[in-house]
């Protein structure tokens, strides 16, 4: 009778999980990659190909697009982890407890603004009439406006913007867990402040670096606006791409063999990153 | 007794990062911020003087954002849209949490790495995935029964499903990380006193969990009311403010209305933020 009434909850608790996951994510996803390889012979006529593949790799500025995606995400990572890791620091280990608390609100309350309005706020503090531009200008240090959007600069300190946040978050949350003992055994021990860095807290950070640096790298290779706003029409973003290919030309396998790339991509450098540092995802991601 | 209080000067130096780093941070949102109010046609120097125009103003070519039509009907529809998706996901999450954290079955940490996974594909591809299966179900549809289902073409219920797909995973590790908190000794003890299994789930278990269903709902609110990329590819005639509003950038340039729109959302959602927190905070003082 228990195991009776056990078993019947299993199954109502697994039915939402399972219609979820199938019908949400799996199938979907299994449709772009069905439909990616399907190849156009005529009006509403198709066969099954890798015709949408080769197009790409035909199409030097499909994949050109792809890999300058790819290396500026990666770079928007490192940046990211370079200037977010200080600040993590000193929220989690530095700051005075009362103050811990507020910084990490204000971390957090730009993480509630959308995307859009950042984006926004960049481009009324960048533009020619901008006010950088025009506090430049009244300080004397440039004669005339200049236009500071546009350039791949502006859309990488966007970007950085954009996610750092995701960065610094579980950074905190780890380096919040390291027992300061450890630090002064390691000084005591006569390590350098170098050595302690590198020996203790890089370590002890690793899950909080490894799932900061999945997410930054997921919402940097997956995002539109910061990149299209701030770079403008010559951004060359692969999500850019994508939503020409399904929106603009209409033609979806193009879109969904896109589609299909850009997901392998990310998903093998989450692997990869997960291997390099022996993680998993249910350890790093899924810890917030 | 750490590395950066032994030396004065560098000390100084961190600090001065750490002061430089937030200002980095809130620089563009009060920029967005300021321009709201400034009398002026664009949302640049030189200030004009402050106004609340851009707000409550009922007239061209100063049409405040309370009688913009347009951006309003996007603001009804996103706070729609919000409220069904939030709902959805707080319920199936509550659902997944259960399953996780109470019970045992084969394939479990490999399921629960699928649970994780919508958090890690990027939202451009939860969109269009979503679109093309939505498309190729009412296709067949069209084809045997002659018949058009429109909910599954571009539109609110897409956009309901698209941002469901990935904030169901938000919601369900925020519940499940409270859930794995309780003390299951107190639904023993509900139990031996002759209490049902419904009984129990109502009036212990469920009150427990009530703070982290009110902060998955918000975080879930949240995120859906500011998701762009996913909503982008399922948006049908009935857009949500974020895609109305980068419609009026691309085509008609930012005006200050936007900076107004953009005040309006910032303090919108750092009021339910807060919200949360305190929430939050006073059940576990509690």
């Amino acid at each position: 009778m228990r195991s009776d009434t056990g078993k019947l909850s299993l199954i109502l608790l697994m039915t939402p999980f399972a219609l979820w996951i199938v019908l949400l994510i799996i199938l979907p996803q299994a449709g772009i990659g069905y439909v990616s390889l399907q190849e156009k012979v005529g009006p509403r006529q198709y066969e099954f190909g890798f015709k949408n593949y080769m197009d790409f790799l035909g199409e030097p500025i499909y994949w050109n697009t792809l890999l300058r995606t790819a290396w500026m995400s990666i770079l928007v990572t490192i940046l990211a982890l370079m200037i977010g890791f200080p600040v993590a620091y000193y929220i989690a280990k530095i700051a005075k407890k009362q103050a811990r608390a507020g910084l990490f609100l204000l971390c957090l309350i730009p993480l509630w603004v959308s995307d859009l309005v950042r984006a926004f706020g960049w481009i009324v503090l960048l533009r020619e009439t901008g006010i950088i531009s025009g506090a430049l200008q009244w300080l004397g240090i440039i004669g005339e406006p200049v236009e500071m959007l546009y350039n791949d600069m502006t859309v990488i300190i966007g970007l950085v913007y954009t996610v750092v946040l995701f960065m610094i978050v579980p950074l905190v949350s780890t380096l919040d867990g390291m027992d300061d003992a450890l630090l002064e055994a390691g000084y005591n021990l006569g390590g350098s402040r170098f050595t302690v860095f590198r020996r203790i807290i890089v370590p002890y950070a690793m899950p909080g670096i490894v799932s900061g640096c999945i997410i930054t790298f997921m919402l940097t290779a997956g995002s539109y606006l910061t990149p299209i706003l701030l770079g403008g029409k010559n951004s060359s973003w692969f999500t850019e791409q994508i939503y020409n290919q399904f929106i603009t030309r209409y033609n979806w396998e193009a879109g969904a063999t896109f589609g299909v790339l850009l997901l392998l991509f990310t998903s093998f450098v989450v692997w990869a990153g997960l291997r390099l540092t022996g993680q998993s995802l249910a350890t790093t991601v899924a810890k917030e | 007794m750490n590395s950066a209080n032994r030396s004065p000067f560098l000390g100084f130096v961190y600090r001065a990062y750490v002061v430089i780093f937030f200002i980095y941070l809130v620089a563009p949102l009060l920029a967005a911020g300021v321009f709201a109010f400034n009398d002026s046609m664009f949302p640049s120097l030189p200030w004009q003087g402050f106004t609340l125009d851009w707000f409550f103003n009922d007239t061209e070519p100063k049409l405040g954002m309370f009688h913009d039509d347009r951006l309003l009907r996007g603001l009804g529809n996103s706070l729609y849209i919000g409220v069904i998706v939030s709902a959805l996901a707080v319920i199936a999450g509550t659902c997944n949490a259960f399953l996780f954290v109470r019970k045992e079955f084969p394939f479990k940490n490999a399921l629960y790495v699928l649970m994780v996974v919508p958090l890690v594909i990027p939202g451009v591809i939860l969109g269009i995935a979503i679109l093309v299966f939505a498309s190729m179900i009412a296709n067949g549809i069209d084809n045997v029964f002659d018949f058009n289902p429109t909910w599954l073409r571009p539109g609110i219920p897409l956009i309901v499903l698209g941002q469901f797909s990935f904030l169901t995973t938000i919601t369900s590790l925020v519940i499940a990380a409270r859930l794995q908190k309780f003390d299951e000794s107190l639904e023993e003890a509900a139990l031996n006193l002759g209490a049902s299994r419904g009984r129990v789930l109502a009036t212990v278990t469920l009150p427990y969990l009530v703070p982290a269903l009110f902060s998955a709902f918000v975080v879930a609110f949240l995120v859906s009311f500011e998701n762009f990329n996913t909503t982008l590819m399922l948006v049908g005639s009935d857009a949500p403010l974020t895609i109305t509003m980068y419609d009026r950038m691309v085509k008609v340039g930012s005006t200050p209305v936007l900076n107004a729109v953009s005040v309006f959302l910032m303090i919108g959602s750092g009021l339910l933020a807060l919200l949360s927190v305190v929430v939050q905070r006073n059940k576990e003082d509690a």
